[in-house]
């Protein structure tokens, strides 16, 4: 009997080609040995606090809670964390994982670029060498954070099989890996792929939960009624999820990426579209057609644009604790403009996704009810693609 | 034993790799004919996936055609039940865990023993993992292949005691796809697989010369090529049965 490791319910495992078992053997060691090291944590919490400007902030967003005429809402800043996305607070403690390690290379996919930005700024901050997969459509997309990535040191490697998005990306990230072991880490980014990323990546991130709990019963002396956070593979979801999986008052959502609707091809909402599968190292729901292949999806935000999701949110499904909804890109364009004109703030078009779900669901909850939204990402990335999609045409384009 | 034990009576063995579908069944077909009348020991006919995730370039180019083409996994069983009416050589079918799993696995494997498949390859199903299909493998008398990498190291005991069929020695780091030297101390990896069982080991990645498949098979139990063929094919189309054939004559000359 073989033990089967890292698994949520019937979702997650290894399955990885033989060449990669040893590594992330090695990794879970030194992450079982490492994440309960005293000088470990210390070190991880100066780079949160005096690095990446942790604790974000938990806002009380007044004139979008009048308006809406509901519940209360707050917004978990993660858009204000340095880098601009959730995304650094897990590369943060992969790359200082992997410097104890004695690797000095870390390799990472990225969709919206917020994975690869963070990555490249990491490894930029400890001397170590950068490359960075993103699907050649993705380049496109998100221009600008491959300058960024470029500007931090990084090598960026637009990847042009299959659809060009970030399935792509993770399945060449993955064979560099295979290639390339010995000093190398790959910086998974998000709660998805074997066993123990999705352990580490939710750890890394439930700083988020974990602030948000603190600062709640600060403000407003109560849990909040409901989280709600968008879901690709999961990460930011996962981390403002985890520390209240046991607070059963507190309704979990995870918005999806509908793309232009679950009834039509042109989707990427894998808890409410997808099935059982086995792919890029784990069991999960995966968008696939009857033979098993992997379905092009589509979603406006290249951050959401995955067929999978990690295996604890698979089984959070299962087991009812969190519920999946599906935010079309009409919606969450138009939250994107909603956040930016009440509040003055304009997210990430991956964020704006649960900002729809919230702005659907708040109206009718009493006053005294309490909504957090958690604010991935910040928006600038995107204002140029939501300027096309909205056909303006005084944006510049570079191709 | 299976009748894989077979492919390694005869000699060293040349293992010969096809993506079926690519560009069409019928070529594939008549490649495969080709390559056991020219020689090979072992057909390993791969079921495309649209995320090859071990594969190289070349590799990945005949799956997304044979993909882009129409092909099914129905329609390669049938396939395989037509050349299982002239070919007797052992068969094994190379693909990925979800196209097995999202197919059903009961349903998969029992129609690979129904039309003569004797054995399975699955790049993304590691030791730790196999218990996923290994009793369904079992029930329908279907070998799980084990692949065992350069960077196995102390795993490679554990995986040669339960290993089935043959097993399959990864010559390098990386994927799939041709190479100018293949460094691997592979002599001393056979040697500890040998320690540990008598099922045979054949080399494969970056195999494409006979005189690398020589040196292989000196150290081994046979040689796997894949990438090179699909090269011929993806060169000639239609018209490459006839050169794979070639091909794989030279090769397994090269073993003799």
């Amino acid at each position: 009997m073989t033990n089967r490791k890292g698994r949520f319910g019937v979702h997650g495992g290894q399955y990885i080609p033989e060449t990669l078992m040893n590594a992330v053997i090695e990794l879970e060691k030194a992450y079982n040995h490492y994440k309960d090291d005293p000088e470990f944590k210390r070190e991880l919490t100066d780079l949160f606090n005096n690095y990446a400007g942790r604790p974000s902030l938990l806002y009380y967003a007044e004139k979008m809670t009048k308006d809406l005429g509901g519940a209360k809402i707050y917004l978990k800043r993660e858009d204000l964390n340095h880098t601009g996305s959730h995304k650094i607070n897990n590369v943060l403690g992969q790359a200082l994982l992997a410097k104890k390690m004695g690797k000095t290379r870390l390799i990472a996919e990225t969709g919206a670029g917020q994975h690869g930005v963070a990555t490249a700024t990491a490894a930029a901050l400890m001397g170590m060498e950068c490359v960075v997969f993103m699907g050649e459509e993705d380049t496109r997309r998100q221009a600008l954070n491959v300058y960024r990535m470029e500007l931090l040191g990084a090598k960026v490697v637009p990847v042009k099989t299959g659809t060009a998005t970030l399935k792509d990306a993770v399945s060449e990230a993955m064979r560099e890996w295979t290639s390339r072991i010995s000093d190398t880490h790959y910086c998974l980014g998000s709660v998805m792929g074997p066993h123990p990323f999705p352990t580490i990546v939710r750890d890394f991130q439930a700083v988020i939960s974990k602030e948000i709990k603190e600062q709640i019963l600060s403000k407003e002396g109560r849990l909040p009624d409901a989280v709600i956070a968008c879901v690709g593979g999961g990460s930011n979801a996962m981390g403002s999820f985890y520390n209240f999986i046991e607070d059963k008052g507190v309704a979990l959502i995870g918005c999806e990426a509908a793309g232009r609707g679950i009834d039509t091809f042109e989707t990427a909402a894998t808890i409410n579209t997808g099935r059982l599968g086995i792919f890029h190292g784990m069991k999960s729901y995966f968008c696939q057609d009857k033979y098993g292949q992997i379905a092009p999806v589509y979603s406006i935000s290249a951050g959401l644009d995955y067929p999978g999701i990690g295996p604890e949110h698979a089984y959070l499904h299962d087991i009812g604790r969190a519920q999946y909804v599906p935010v079309t890109d009409d919606e969450a364009v138009n939250a994107f403009e909603y956040l930016s004109r009440t509040e003055g703030i304009i997210p990430a078009i991956e964020s704006a996704h649960a900002v729809a779900y919230a702005m659907k669901i708040a109206p009718s909850m009493d006053r005294d009810k309490i909504i957090v939204i958690t604010i991935s990402g910040r928006g600038d990335k995107d204002c140029a693609a939501i300027a096309r999609y909205k056909g303006v045409s005084y944006i510049e384009e570079d191709e | 034993m299976s009748r894989i034990g077979k492919a390694f009576e005869n000699g060293k063995a040349f293992i010969a790799f096809i993506t079926c579908g690519d560009p069409e069944l019928e070529t594939t077909v008549e490649a495969v004919r080709q390559m056991v009348q020219n020689g090979a020991d072992l057909i390993e006919l791969g079921i495309p996936f649209s995320d090859p995730t071990a594969e190289g370039p070349v590799i990945q180019g005949a799956n997304l055609r044979a993909l882009t083409g129409g092909v099914t996994t129905d329609m390669i069983f049938d396939m395989v039940r037509d050349l299982r009416t002239d070919v007797d050589v052992p068969m094994v079918f190379m693909t990925y865990a979800n196209v097995v799993y999202s197919y059903g696995a009961d349903k998969f494997l029992s129609a690979c023993s129904e039309i003569g498949i004797d054995g399975i390859i699955l790049p993304d199903l590691p030791f730790e993992e196999k218990e996923e299909f290994l009793d369904t493998c079992h029930k329908y008398g279907v070998d799980l292949i084990s692949l065992i990498a350069p960077t196995s190291a102390n795993r490679i005991a554990m995986i040669a005691r339960e290993a089935e069929g043959f097993i399959y020695v990864v010559s390098s780091l990386g994927v799939t796809g041709t190479r100018s030297e293949i460094t691997t101390d592979l002599g001393s990896i056979v040697k500890a697989i040998r320690e540990n069982t008598d099922v045979p080991c054949a080399i494969g990645f970056g195999i494409s010369t006979p005189e690398q498949a020589r040196k292989m098979a000196e150290v081994s139990d046979g040689a796997i090529v894949g990438s090179a063929i699909i090269k011929i094919i993806e060169k000639y189309g239609k018209d490459a049965p006839k050169y794979v054939g070639e091909y794989v004559r030279s090769m397994k000359e090269a073993l003799a």
